[in-house]
């Protein structure tokens, strides 16, 4: 389990954006501005990445107001309606007013249960894959952050610093990239003791989730802020602001990380959907969030069983995670494109 | 013992293609029998026959833990091994309510005991002989039980009986000594065909203990340690052909110098017999459905994507036996955390029995179990209820009642621990945790891996009382088919450990433990299945232990494998008895 093929070794669209920051480099915040509005101009023509773009809002809306649109469309994710699953086949019944007419095809879908019932429990799969989409985002994006917080500090560092504090850190992103990352995690959520941090229960679990991917994925991030730092350390306005005496840390923070800004926004969003499948493959293999709160991994492998009998159950959450991935790596590539100048206007 | 096969199951329930489109099995190449019913088999024998001949033909996913009779705990294998190491005793040969009773294999007579069943005396049949045709004696006996548990641990996996009631200094060392049996008192032989058992403690059910592999001859000559596995050397029908390759097949031949006069309990029908090691569980399942092969040698039902597919399958059904696994699923109840009688009595009433057992598996998952008893197992009573409910939905108001009784009228906080591997063991906590919701008790789940549930977690004091875990899923299969072989180890006082703690609601009631000990120390099998009975009635009483499900397992039969039926002991067909009906 890694970041997306496109980011990792990414010569190509490394050099794209360091393109993009050339182009920017030195001007004025009127400039920089009129280079978003060329971005957001050029996005808004991407058909792809709009519709991409609204389905990540709506995915982000959809999680948020998951309480809300469970009570108008569907019932609490961990209530059970046994009375309606089939005791033998483990399936819903066709009618459970009559028990005798079998177990219905359709998995039990009906206005009451929009996408019809999980096997053996009869939870409701609607609201159980909506409140899933809270943990798979929520997880996703506090990943990304850590990833990002530790990958630009450090990335910004090896660049500008360079010498033996660039070796240093970059050996380190090095060894970082070759961990068993997936093993790690499987063996790390079943070490730590209940109580870290004062975390338990599910906050521990999401705490261990976000950590591992967080810690163990920001060299990603960090080889990217690390190229442009070197190429901007050279650039004259990081000279100027040094010949008037303008400290490490004042050309660091104002000089060249606005000018990273970009790039980071980019490269995030390609990271979450990579974030999203490490969850759910977490959740698979039973390390993810504990049980009964839901999880597009976990009711994934909870389908195994019924493939034969109630495919349904595999389906929707399959779709959940591959819409999810989907519409943010669609995204992703709409804004990087966006931002590259090399795109013709 | 079943207990470390049970967690391989839930294993298999990983991703799995199951291919074969095969409706039935009428095309398994013999007779399509049908005549057979759905689960004709748990308690009858199915195609009956006296025809020799053939090849049987086994298959396992994964592997012997050893071939050696002294090492090995896995219950296919106490079965599988009979083929050629006889044993002193031995569970008797026929389907049903009888099948737990013990006749002789070796023995020429039942075991004697003295009069506070501190001695134990064998005398075996003359005339028995080894695969090179030499006389089996007392000696050879005594050699293998000894190498078997005294060894400087060496043989890991075996069960530890012997070293646990012979009245034998536990450091003895077969392989440290010139004369390997030198000071080895603990087992006599006055004469080649007497044993005589000096045990450090009553125990009147050890003639169980004599059924086990371990009690299979060894010549000294021929031990040669761990390698012994390898060139077993045969006292039952048949033999090793020379050519085992551990991880990959086991081919035996007949053993001419086997003398069927003297053995009760073999039928030896097929000439030879083959098992193919590591073979996955759904090419297994496919291939017997097929007629490629006749036994899955693992003996722990077919996969859970072929279960669903078989028990749909109207022309399948006939092949199909459902019945019990002989294992109880069930729910620990920790008394160190929920210490008060009346709060774990609360559980047992607010616990929805119908809804677990649902999550079990429902219908062909097993029944609910309402006491703590195999329903085969001598003693057992499915019928008695202690914490009785509408349709088994659980009963509310005593379950407040009984919170008012402690103390907890608004119910508590506590949390379950459950195996992460096992889908269905997590299904039943959800569903014990949404069931005593109803009255306020709130539970959190935790999962832990499979490998150190009882190492680390839910069988660690320490963890249990740090992290306040009150409840716990677990599973347990009887090492021999009676009250005691059951239920000792999980509800004896004496049987909590620090770690690895099987008996994991820590049950230690001075009553419970005094009838465990004054039933070893009773002579009939019938009195000591009365005894069992008020055990499992007081276990319950202490709320240390919530039954969940008695459960099944779902076996395919081939058309043409003959003499098939369940056997309570190994919990699984008596592989001594099945032949093959086809023309090769």
């Amino acid at each position: 389990m890694s970041a997306p093929s496109h980011v990792h070794g990414s010569g190509d669209e490394a050099d794209a954006v360091d393109v993009a920051v050339t182009a920017t480099e030195g001007r004025s915040d009127a400039d920089n501005r009129s280079l978003r509005q060329i971005a957001w101009r050029r996005l808004r023509r991407d058909k792809v990445a709009m519709v991409s773009g609204t389905v990540v809002v709506l995915l982000i809306l959809a999680a948020l107001l998951a309480p809300l649109l469970v009570k108008w469309f569907g019932h609490p994710p961990t209530q059970f309606n046994q009375d309606l699953i089939d005791p033998s086949a483990r399936v819903p019944y066709a009618d459970p007013d009559d028990p005798a007419a079998g177990v219905d095809r359709w998995g039990g879908i009906s206005s009451d249960h929009l996408l019809g019932l999980e096997p053996v429990t009869g939870r409701d799969l609607f609201s159980r894959i909506l409140y899933g989409a809270q943990i798979s985002l929520l997880v996703a994006f506090l990943a990304t952050l850590v990833c990002v917080a530790l990958g630009t500090v450090l990335g910004i560092i090896a660049g500008y610093m360079g010498g033996w504090v660039d070796t240093l850190i970059s050996r380190a992103m090095d060894i970082f990239l070759a961990f068993p990352l997936m093993l790690f995690a499987i063996a790390l959520v079943g070490v730590i003791p209940d109580g870290v941090l004062g975390l338990t229960g599910n906050g521990l679990r999401i705490g261990v989730i976000v950590f591992i991917i967080g810690f163990f994925n920001w060299p990603y991030i960090a080889r990217i802020v690390r190229g442009q730092t070197l190429a901007l350390r050279e650039r004259e306005f990081v000279e100027a602001a040094r010949s008037l005496g303008a400290g490490n840390r004042h050309i660091l923070v104002k000089e060249i990380l606005p000018n990273l800004v970009t790039p980071i926004i980019v490269y995030s969003t390609l990271l979450i959907p990579t974030n999203i499948l490490f969850e759910a493959a977490l959740s698979f293999l039973g390390v993810g969030i504990n049980p009964p709160t839901p999880s597009w991994g976990k009711m994934l492998s909870e389908a195994v069983p019924f493939y034969q009998t109630a495919p349904y159950f595999i389906v929707f959450p399959g779709l959940a995670i591959f819409i999810t991935v989907l519409a943010f790596n669609l995204f992703g590539d709409g804004l990087r494109d966006a931002f590259d100048p090399k795109t013709s206007d | 013992m079943r207990n470390r096969t049970l967690g391989f199951v839930a294993l298999g329930a990983a991703a799995s293609l199951f291919l074969s489109a095969c409706g039935g099995s009428a095309t398994g190449g013999g007779p399509a029998d049908a005549d057979t019913e759905f689960d004709q088999g748990s308690d009858s024998i199915v195609n009956p026959s006296e025809q020799s001949g053939g090849t049987l033909r086994y298959a396992i996913d994964g592997d012997f833990d050893s071939t050696d009779p002294a090492n090995t705990y896995y219950a296919f294998n106490w079965n599988f091994s009979r083929y050629y190491a006889r044993t002193l005793m031995a569970f008797n040969p026929e389907p049903g309510e009888n099948a737990t009773d013990l006749v002789t294999d070796m023995a020429a007579e039942m075991p004697e005991p003295n009069d506070d069943f501190t001695q134990w005396t064998v005398k075996i049949q003359e005339g028995l002989k080894y695969e090179d045709g030499s006389e089996i004696t007392s000696e050879d006996i005594k050699y293998g039980i000894a190498r078997a548990n005294f060894n400087g641990g060496i043989f890991s996996e075996g069960p530890q009986y012997f070293a646990a009631h012979l009245d034998q200094d536990g450091d003895y060392n077969v392989y440290d000594h010139d004369d390997p049996l030198e000071g080895f008192d603990a087992i006599e032989t006055p004469d080649e065909h007497t044993l005589v058992f000096n045990l450090k403690d009553s125990f009147s059910e050890f003639p169980n203990v004599l059924t086990q592999p371990q009690t299979a001859p060894v010549p000294v000559d021929a031990d040669r340690g761990e390698l012994y596995q390898q060139t077993v050397v045969s006292s039952g029908p048949y033999k090793f052909d020379g050519e085992y390759e551990p991880g990959v097949k086991l081919h035996l031949d007949r053993n001419e110098h086997w003398d069927p006069e003297t053995d009760p309990i073999r039928e030896a029908l097929p000439d030879r017999i083959e098992v193919e090691i590591g073979v996955s569980q759904d090419e297994v399942d496919e291939r017997l459905a097929s007629g490629e092969l006749d036994v899955d040698l693992r003996g722990s039902g077919v996969g859970p994507a072929t279960k669903t597919r078989l028990l749909s399958d109207e022309s399948a059904r006939p092949f199909v036996d459902n019945p019990y696994s002989g294992a109880l699923r069930y729910v620990n109840i920790h008394t160190p955390v929920i210490e008060d009688v009346a709060c774990r009595q609360a559980i047992m009433y607010a616990a929805d029995r119908d809804s677990m057992w649902r999550a079990w598996g429902g219908d062909d998952g097993g029944d609910i179990a309402t006491n703590l008893l195999p329903p085969l197992i001598p003693g057992a009573d499915p019928e008695s209820d202690l914490y009785p409910s509408q349709d088994n939905k659980g009963d509310l108001d005593a379950a407040q009642a009984k919170l008012e009784e402690c103390g907890e009228e608004d119910g508590f906080s506590t949390t379950i621990a459950v195996r992460a591997e096992s889908e269905r063991d997590v299904l039943t906590a959800e569903s014990l945790q949404e069931s005593l919701g109803r009255v306020g008790i709130d539970v959190s789940i935790e999962q832990f891996p499979q490998a150190d549930f009882f190492g680390q977690y839910a069988g660690s004091q320490d963890y249990v009382r740090d992290n306040g875990i009150g409840l716990s899923v677990s599973g347990w299969g009887p090492d021999w088919p009676t009250g005691y072989g059951f239920a000792s180890k999980i509800t004896h006082g004496d049987a909590i450990m620090e770690t690895g703690n099987f008996n994991t609601s820590e049950l230690d009631d001075p009553e419970v433990n005094g009838m465990w000990d004054e039933a070893l120390l009773t002579e009939d099998p019938d009195e000591r299945a009365e005894m069992y009975a008020d055990i499992d009635t007081l276990v319950l009483e202490n709320a240390a232990i919530m039954p969940v499900v008695f459960d099944k397992s779902t076996f395919y039969r081939p058309a043409d494998l003959t003499n098939v039926y369940y056997h309570p002991a190994y919990m699984m067909y008596d592989f001594m008895a099945l032949g093959v009906d086809r023309d090769e």
